[in-house]
């Protein structure tokens, strides 16, 4: 029996049922793991043993008849970029190799709440800066569909960890397409929030004003769960809006009438690969033909948003990275000349290079003279991007395109191309600056059997919208039953 | 780098004067490779986020603050402060009661 | 080595950062409290400034900002925001603070400051602000001093502390004036609760900024190098380090006659030890800060209700109250100063005795000299002392309608300090009859119950009688002291008219 690459709903109903135990599907999650992750390389820590002892409590829980959490007992991956008190969180950087926080981040106190198992913790791009997870320092994590192609990034471990049925559901971040770019390229349902729906407390910071965490499922109903869980209002993040959370798989089953779905073609660039343009015009006509509109809509500012992104968002970073100086956390050089020396040292030792680029490219930015010109100018622009959604929004109910312009890429192919790389960004990085919604949904395959996701974008708080439209597709294409033949190894 | 405010430029010179500069103030020791290829990698980025002068941003109020939020306080109430073991407990250096740095011999930077 | 010259214009402006009387810190619930016995147990991951965590502003702080920027009579901003400061020190655990740049919360202001105490009629000077703004404090660095070489040690317990910035305009003129500026400060902060301006416990802190105008041989104004002092923990060191300056200041003035290879701003530290300042290792480059807005933290907009509220719930500050104290209740200034210096609670006590007596200068007296005298001996504080206002209005109404002399009330008052208070509960009026009955301290107002007495006395020392008669002024002395010794309750001038009305017939 397949385990983990059961839908969550499967798994949950089993487990009320008897049919399976949190133990027993802990087990498989672990024999998987251990089966496949090194070729794949999603995960940079397992917790075997607190996992195991964890499902076994919920499972005697069950048993004794107590109310169990919403996940109740459903194995969760969780990116390396979030806090776990008594796991360790790295980033996947050398800078806080063997860092164990001494605290929970919110969601992650929210998923043990909620009766999640945490199994352990996925490989990321190197503080969450990159598109492939090639960033990472200890090593890529291939998409389980090519494991001569990257998983995307910088959440690829997570999305390859629900790909390959390592566990049902994991969590990634999102600041520039980090969550629905890899669950493009790995075949899997990503959800990025609106901006300050989930909080960011023990998100470990890339961009503040971008980083959003959130779901990964093999299925829409798998991240409107998850979604549940991950959302609500934390008054230690400032940032963390105080809006009701819908109980947003409650209408997955209705599809939204008269849905008008808007497609910005000006944006589809020259270098959209071509079976990620017939994936994209096939899932178009699914909602055509579910009685959609569709709908041309204007963007134009679309073409200022990479550039926009690639100020704003290294300037944050490199104040928010600043604070990995050896001193009270993190490296050390073993070898400097007093105390700045030790900075710089421990610094230029452990970050990796696009890290490093990010950093050097902030600091510039932000420095005495340039604030007017770089950052200041990146967030006014900003606020044209956001105008352009808002104005597109009073028109249509969801704004589709391709996830990024190509399937997953071959490892090695952009890491040596920085520019290159940012612009593969391109259709994900909006949503990010106009903190809008957005998901990654599996929209067919290239020839050559690389997955291709569909973007869905909602206006802002409009999650259950888009997770109603996601639905609608998926139950109609049935594309997120397929599994990577690696997966289908082990049963 | 000057404190005073220069003119808009449109594409500024990196050279590797500034880069070592920046790695300076972003206190990062950059291997010469890095120099190198950072300061022609960094130009190219620079060059192409030049794109944004030609966006009119005339009168556009800058993005501040998350989605509109604002005056968002909390209460002057007491949470459970971390033990002192945790707050060390990711220190390269410590003596069990102080964090350890080698010795500060500058003032503060401000 | 040429004479200095004279005369100079000294051009002084002070930064203080005060720590607030909050709870808790400025972005977390971690206790805002002096603890240097046990470092870093007052620390979370906020103000460790760990991978992930938030700020988020404590309303209190703002709160008692936003009452500190109005009695400094700054403009409160309608929106405010945070920028992010970014420098590398050990004690500053994300490599930058949390502070206000280009939107503080309050602008401009001012503070009178006396000039120099010449008695009852003195000039104030005005001493403007630029402006007033709240960020958070640093850890401490312990520098081992000792040994060469030793690590620096850390402790986080004050990281996170809400700050308060005051920038004041160069209107300073002197070192004196400076400390007067600083003591002025102090007391409003203190009245205000704002906070307890500990200079010990750092919870007030000074930079000063000081530059000479001098004149060179050639008759033209030169300003020297602005010099920026650091470190300076007492008032006292504040206005030695600032005369140290001005000296150094002429002195290197007439050796260069004006001319300077460098005028950049320098710093140096005050070594109150050795009672100089000195150049402090210079910094690589001008610290460039890139502040921008901390998008951690969202901007807050600062309704004018609330500042109405806060205005109107402001306390008679200390300023206004003094010359109150000296306009209506006709108080010297110098009493007026020494009231009010002591703090809000005895001033209190103090006005609550004038109101109740009747007679403001003699509770001034009172409070001044005896209660300030005891509360010092005891090391008390007004609010644990024996005798409340009530209390000693009740002595002053006995002394004002005769019951009591000064001399005898100055008993009563001694014997209430010494009153056990879990004793009887009676009222003080109650007390102080029975204190009074007990030692005799009633004044004898009759002065016919007096004349035995006198007689006897007369009688008992028949030299003294002989010799005042005899033109021996003096010798009455002695007369009304065994006078007063039998009849503690008598007036002592009364006792003395008494007796030269008898020795006289």
């Amino acid at each position: 029996m397949a385990t983990a690459l059961e839908s969550s709903a499967t798994l949950l109903d089993q487990l009320t049922d008897g049919q399976t135990t949190s133990l027993r599907l802990t087990q498989d999650c672990l024999d998987r793991i251990a089966a496949h992750d090194t070729a794949i390389g999603a995960f940079l820590h397992v917790d075997s043993e607190p996992a195991l002892a964890a499902a076994a409590a919920i499972d005697r829980r069950r048993e004794a008849g107590e109310p169990l959490g919403l996940l109740a007992g459903l194995p969760v991956a969780v990116k390396d970029v979030l806090a776990t008190r008594g796991q360790p969180t790295t980033c996947a950087s050398r800078m806080l190799q063997g860092w164990v926080p001494p605290y929970d981040a919110h969601v992650v106190e929210r998923l043990r709440r909620a009766d999640a198992v945490l199994i352990g913790k996925t490989n990321m791009d190197e503080f969450a800066m990159g598109s492939t997870t090639e960033n990472s320092a200890f090593g890529p994590t291939r998409t389980p569909w090519r494991l001569d192609c990257a998983a995307g990034g910088s959440s690829g471990g997570s999305a390859a960890a629900v790909a390959a049925g390592m566990a049902p559901l994991a969590v990634g971040s999102d600041t520039g397409g980090s969550i629905r770019q890899p669950a493009s390229f790995c075949g899997v349902v990503g959800l990025k929030p609106t901006y300050g729906r989930v909080s960011r407390y023990g998100l470990v910071a890339f961009a503040s004003s971008l980083d959003q965490v959130g779901p990964f499922s093999g299925d829409v109903r798998g991240a409107a769960l998850l979604l549940e869980v991950l959302a609500d209002h934390d008054p230690r993040d400032a940032t963390c809006a105080d809006e009701p959370v819908p109980a947003y798989r409650d209408q997955l089953e209705r599809p939204l009438d008269a849905l008008r779905v808007g497609i910005c073609r000006d944006h589809f660039t020259e270098g959209l690969d071509k079976d990620v343009d017939e994936a994209v015009e096939a899932a178009i006509d699914v909602y055509r033909r579910l009685g959609a509109e569709i709908h041309d809509i204007q963007l134009p500012h679309a073409r200022f948003a990479v550039a926009c992104y690639y100020l704003v968002a290294p300037s944050e970073a490199s104040s928010n990275l600043a604070r990995y100086d050896g001193v009270h956390y993190g490296a050390r050089s073993d070898d400097y000349d007093g105390l700045v020396d030790m900075y710089c040292r421990s610094r230029g030792e452990a970050f990796g290079a696009e890290v490093k680029r990010r950093i050097m490219l902030g600091t510039y930015a932000l420095s005495a003279g340039y604030y007017d010109a770089f950052y200041l100018k990146a967030q006014k622009v900003r606020r044209l991007i956001q105008q352009d959604y808002q104005q597109a929004f009073t028109s249509v109910d969801v704004i589709a395109s391709p996830v990024a312009p190509t399937p997953a890429i071959p490892l090695g192919s952009l890491v040596s191309d920085p520019l290159q790389m940012y612009l593969a960004d391109t259709y994900t990085i909006s949503a990010n600056l106009a903190g809008l919604p957005g998901l990654s949904l599996p929209a067919g395959f290239s020839d050559d059997g690389r997955p291709i996701g569909l973007q869905l974008l909602a206006p802002p708080f409009q999650e259950s919208r888009l997770l109603q439209a996601a639905a609608m597709h998926e139950r109609e294409t049935q594309w997120h039953l397929r599994r990577p033949p690696l997966a289908e190894d082990s049963s | 780098m000057s404190d005073s405010s220069q003119a808009e430029p449109l594409v500024p010179e990196l050279t590797r004067d500034v880069v070592l500069k920046v790695a300076r103030l972003a206190r990062l020791h950059l291997a010469e490779s890095e120099v190198e290829s950072f300061t022609s990698q960094l130009t190219q980025i620079l060059d192409y986020v030049g794109v944004l002068d030609e966006a009119d941003t005339e009168g556009v109020e800058p993005v501040a603050g998350a989605m509109g939020l604002n005056s968002v306080l909390r209460e002057d109430l007491p949470t459970t402060s971390l033990s002192r073991d945790d707050a060390l407990s990711g220190a390269p250096h410590h003596d069990g009661s102080y964090f350890l740095v080698p010795p500060i011999l500058d003032p503060r930077a401000e | 080595m040429t004479a200095p010259c004279s005369p100079a214009t000294t051009i002084i402006g002070l930064e203080v950062h005060v720590q607030l009387l909050t709870e808790t810190k400025i972005f977390c619930g971690c206790l805002n409290r002096f603890n240097p016995e046990e470092p870093n147990v007052q620390t979370c991951p906020v103000c460790l400034g760990l991978p992930g965590a938030l700020p988020v502003m404590n309303r209190r702080a703002l709160e008692l900002a936003i009452r500190a920027g109005l009695a400094l009579s700054g403009t409160i901003a309608g929106t405010t925001k945070w920028d992010r400061k970014q420098y590398y020190y050990p004690d500053l655990p994300k490599a930058y603070q949390i502070s206000q740049f280009d939107l503080p919360f309050c602008d401009g202001g001012w503070m009178d400051v006396d000039d120099a105490d010449d008695g009852d009629e003195t000039q104030a000077s005005r001493i403007r602000l630029i402006r007033v703004h709240l960020e958070e404090d640093a850890g401490k660095n312990l520098h081992d001093e000792t040994q060469r070489g030793r690590d620096s040690r850390i402790d986080l317990n004050r990281a996170g502390t809400p700050l308060l910035e005051i920038v004041s305009e160069p209107d300073l003129r002197s070192a004196a004036q400076s400390r007067r500026y600083l003591e002025e400060m102090r007391l409003l902060m203190v009245y205000l609760g704002v906070s307890d301006c500990n200079m010990q416990e750092g919870s007030l802190r000074c930079d000063a900024n000081i530059n000479l105008e001098l004149v060179n041989d050639d008759g033209v104004a030169i300003r020297t190098p602005i010099v920026e002092i650091k470190n300076l923990n007492s008032f006292r060191g504040v206005e030695a380090a600032l005369e140290y300056e001005i000296g150094r200041q002429r002195q290197e003035f007439a050796e260069c006659g004006g001319v300077y290879a460098d005028s950049e701003k320098q710093t140096r530290g005050w070594d109150a030890d050795r009672g100089v300042t000195f150049a402090q290792r210079g910094k690589e480059d001008a610290a460039d800060y890139r502040y921008f807005p901390d998008p951690d933290l969202v901007p807050v907009q600062i309704a004018a209700e609330w500042i109405e509220e806060l205005r109107t719930g402001l306390c008679e500050l200390p300023a206004a109250r003094r010359q109150r104290l000296v306009d209506d209740l006709k108080l010297s200034r110098y009493d007026a100063s020494v009231i009010i210096d002591q703090g809000r609670d005895l001033a209190d006590y103090f006005e609550a005795v004038a109101q109740r007596c009747g007679d403001p200068k003699w509770a001034a007296n009172w409070v001044t000299q005896d209660v300030l005298r005891e509360l010092n001996d005891r090391g008390q504080a007004i609010g644990d002392f024996a005798i409340d206002a009530d209390g000693l209005a009740a002595i002053l109404a006995r002394i004002a309608s005769g019951d009591l002399t000064t001399r005898s009330a100055r008993e009563v008052f001694t014997a209430l300090l010494d009153d056990d208070p879990e004793g009887e509960q009676v009222t003080v009026e109650a007390r102080i009859d029975e204190i009074i009955s007990d030692r005799g301290l009633a004044t004898i107002a009759d002065s016919g119950a007096l004349e035995p007495l006198i007689d006897a006395v007369i009688e008992r020392n028949p030299q003294a009688a002989a010799d005042f008669r005899g033109g021996k002024q003096a010798a009455i002395g002695k007369l009304i002291g065994e006078v007063m010794r039998e009849a503690k309750g008598a007036d002592p001038q009364s006792v003395r008219a008494a007796l030269i009305e008898r020795l006289s017939s």
